[in-house]
């Protein structure tokens, strides 16, 4: 793998269960493998695009990453420190660089809060400004997502969605952050909105020199913005590769089954995978994805393929990739 | 471009067009603004006796004297006689005229606490005595005393709210925003209060306290009983509130920022249980009223002869009195009001709070 020192944000053999406990004294009966050992690498200036379906975990780990959850084991380093180990002041110095925009503007921004709260509590939580200073910060950050100076005195109801989402950037961009988590943060606004959202991210990318996580269920979505692409299964990785070698057409039978199968429900084909996703409470054993892979063996039954690198920076967990 | 409009003025335009609620309002402010004012409107003071008319009905205001000319309001002395069953019979002496005064001189106060003054806002000279809603058994005029009454029934609702409140608030929300053992801790807390019937632990709460205190502390006493029995309901409901609050985005994106939980809890998290907080205070208010009005109805609560609601309304638990002097009957009538009032305010806020949530 990459030298750890380039790494912006580093990911080890990280797992969160969630266990589900019952009965009178809280007995565990089962545990929800959400993340189930992951290893990532984002390098600076870096996007990793993080794919999966619906409840294979991309949530939870990036939660995990922004320290919101807990994880039972597994070492995260970020800019060269470790996460797991700091203590709560030490983590409000990293968070800063650390930020966060959410899938749902509806939700993400405190109904009862103006605009310019919202920016205030991002800005004041690290730092003391004066008031002239706090509005040119605050007016410089809206003009940055392309708002106007007057959105400032106006609360979220006021704003459609595609608006709520540039105030979730600049409130995110605010503390001037190495790293971008981008936890679905196009999938709720119609596919224009959607256009301009990501351009927006595009540029403010470049300008601000920043690393991007983007999670998202939709591949196209990644296409034009990802280095590199990440695909997560049943709370593991299948693959990570460049994104040039996933979303080359003729590369269809070098990349994991599942990205293909993915790939190919992209382009409007037949529908190419049958059943819905394992849960995380019963994961299958050998290779995660054998009950769904139309290319199964015998192998795929009994033993868990490891993520390998096969060539050019390509990983695949697949016996026959 | 259209004026931003926060929550709360939305709420408030709404609860505007609602006729009960404002009504209601309206009937709570003119009894607070009175509990205020209270030295200046009434003509005596709560303990000024006068045995001899004990049980005096309502004195009748008449414009006409007996000659049928028309006069300025003025109200007959009485004369009382003994009838057959030896009880009291008051007759109106046509003979003594005593006219209503405006600002009429009664015994010295101080006015709001600040400055001696000894003017009421209507009265009649001695020796007559006034009694526009009769008197009570030793003869003091009921009116009087059911504003100075309102004193204590109407702030023990408002402070012992804000009280039992505060506590809900910090308790159920820290318990929700923590989660886990705390939570866990904290909430069969408040079931081990909650198990307890209401009524019991106030008396039982009671009695830890000494007999013989001055009226202040019995004041005082009352509001903390009330408090304590009053907070595990809301702790609860706020707890399950901030449990699933702190889930929104909003809070996640504040606490990736580095905001301090508390700040957090006092910014993202209760401001959002304030609409079921105000919704429930003004609901609540009246089960205080009702609860000082149950300590002090069996003589556990303010005693005579400061008055409360309650305590005037002890006199009216034999039908005898009920039967003759039912105007003993009339600190009933306004627990019923205020009671009747918080309820329907109540109404009409949780309908101007609710289509927030909706939009």
């Amino acid at each position: 793998m990459i030298d750890m020192s380039e790494n912006l944000l580093q990911l080890k053999e990280v797992k969160k269960y969630f266990p589900i406990k019952k009965g009178l004294f809280y007995k565990t009966v089962a545990n929800v493998k959400a993340v189930d050992g992951v290893d990532l690498s984002i390098g600076q200036r870096q996007t990793l695009g993080l794919v999966g379906e619906s409840g294979c975990g991309k949530t939870t780990l990036s939660r995990i990453i922004l320290r919101l959850i807990k994880e039972d084991s597994g070492s995260i380093y970020f800019n060269g420190r470790n996460l797991c180990a700091a203590n709560k002041k030490e983590l409000r110095q990293i968070r800063k660089g650390l930020q966060v925009v959410f899938q749902d503007p509806f939700n993400s921004l405190d109904p009862k809060f103006r605009v310019r709260e919202i920016l205030k509590e991002a800005l004041y939580a690290l730092e003391k400004y004066e008031t002239s200073e706090f509005e040119d910060r605050a007016v410089g950050l809206l003009d940055q997502v392309g708002l106007g100076r007057d959105a400032i005195d106006r609360f979220p109801y006021e704003f459609s969605g595609g608006e709520r989402q540039r105030i979730a950037i600049a409130r995110a961009i605010s503390t001037n952050p190495k790293m971008l988590i981008l936890d679905e943060a196009v999938s709720s606004l119609d596919v224009l909105i959607q256009k301009q959202i990501l351009d927006l991210l595009l540029k403010l990318k470049d300008e601000l020199q920043i690393s991007c996580l983007f999670i998202s269920h939709n591949l196209n979505v990644l296409k034009n913005f990802s280095d590199r692409i990440a695909v997560m299964y049943l709370g593991k990785m299948a693959e990570v590769a460049p994104a040039l070698r996933i979303f080359s057409e003729d590369n269809l039978k070098n990349v994991h089954p599942y990205t293909e199968a993915l790939i190919l429900s992209g382009v409007r084909r037949k529908v190419s995978l049958k059943g819905e996703p394992e849960s995380l409470l019963n994961i299958p054993s050998g290779c995660r994805f054998h009950t769904r892979c139309p290319y199964r063996k015998d192998v795929c039954r009994k033993r868990e393929p490891a993520l390998e690198l096969k060539k050019n920076g390509h990983f695949i967990a697949c016996h026959f990739r | 471009m259209r004026k931003s409009r926060s929550q709360f003025r939305l709420a408030l335009s709404h609860l505007k067009r609602s006729r009960a609620s404002m009504i209601s309002l309206f009937i709570l402010l003119v009894l607070y603004a009175a509990a205020i004012f209270t030295d200046f409107i009434v003509p005596y003071a709560y303990d000024d006796e006068e045995r001899l008319f004990s049980y005096a009905p309502p004195s009748r205001v008449h414009f006409f004297d007996d000659a049928g000319k028309l006069r300025p309001p003025f109200i007959y002395a009485k004369t009382i006689e003994l009838d057959e069953y030896r009880r009291r019979v008051y007759r109106e002496d046509k003979e003594k005229i005593y006219p209503l005064k405006f600002f009429a001189k009664r015994e010295k106060y101080k006015f709001l606490f600040l400055f001696g003054f000894d003017r009421c806002l209507l009265g009649v000279d001695k020796p007559a005595r006034i009694y526009l809603w009769g008197a009570d058994s030793r003869g003091r005029d009921i009116f009087s005393r059911l504003i100075y009454g309102s004193r204590i029934s109407l702030t023990i609702g408002l402070i012992g709210v804000s009280i039992s409140f505060l506590i809900g608030l910090i308790i159920g929300g820290i318990s929700g925003f923590y989660g886990g053992g705390l939570d866990n801790f904290l909430m069969r807390l408040t079931e081990m209060v909650m198990m307890i019937p209401t009524f019991y632990l106030m008396l039982s709460l009671r009695a830890a306290f000494p007999p013989g205190l001055s009226s202040a502390h019995v004041y005082l006493m009352v509001v903390f009983i009330l408090s304590f029995v009053g907070w595990p309901g809301l702790a609860r409901v706020i707890r399950g509130m901030s449990l699933s609050l702190r889930e929104r985005e909003y809070v996640l994106a504040a606490k990736t920022l580095g905001v301090s939980d508390i700040k957090i809890i006092l910014r993202h998290i209760l401001p959002h249980c304030s609409s079921y907080a105000i919704i429930n205070a003004a609901l609540a208010i009246p089960a205080y009223i009702l609860g000082e009005t149950a300590l002090s109805l069996l003589g556990l609560g303010i005693q005579d002869p400061m008055p409360s609601w309650g305590n005037m309304l002890s006199e009216a638990m034999n039908i005898v009195q009920i039967r003759f002097y039912p105007w003993v009957l009339l600190p009933g009538l306004f627990i019923f009001a205020v009671v009747m009032a918080f309820n329907l305010l109540a109404d009409g806020l949780r309908d101007a709070l609710d289509p927030l949530f909706k939009k």
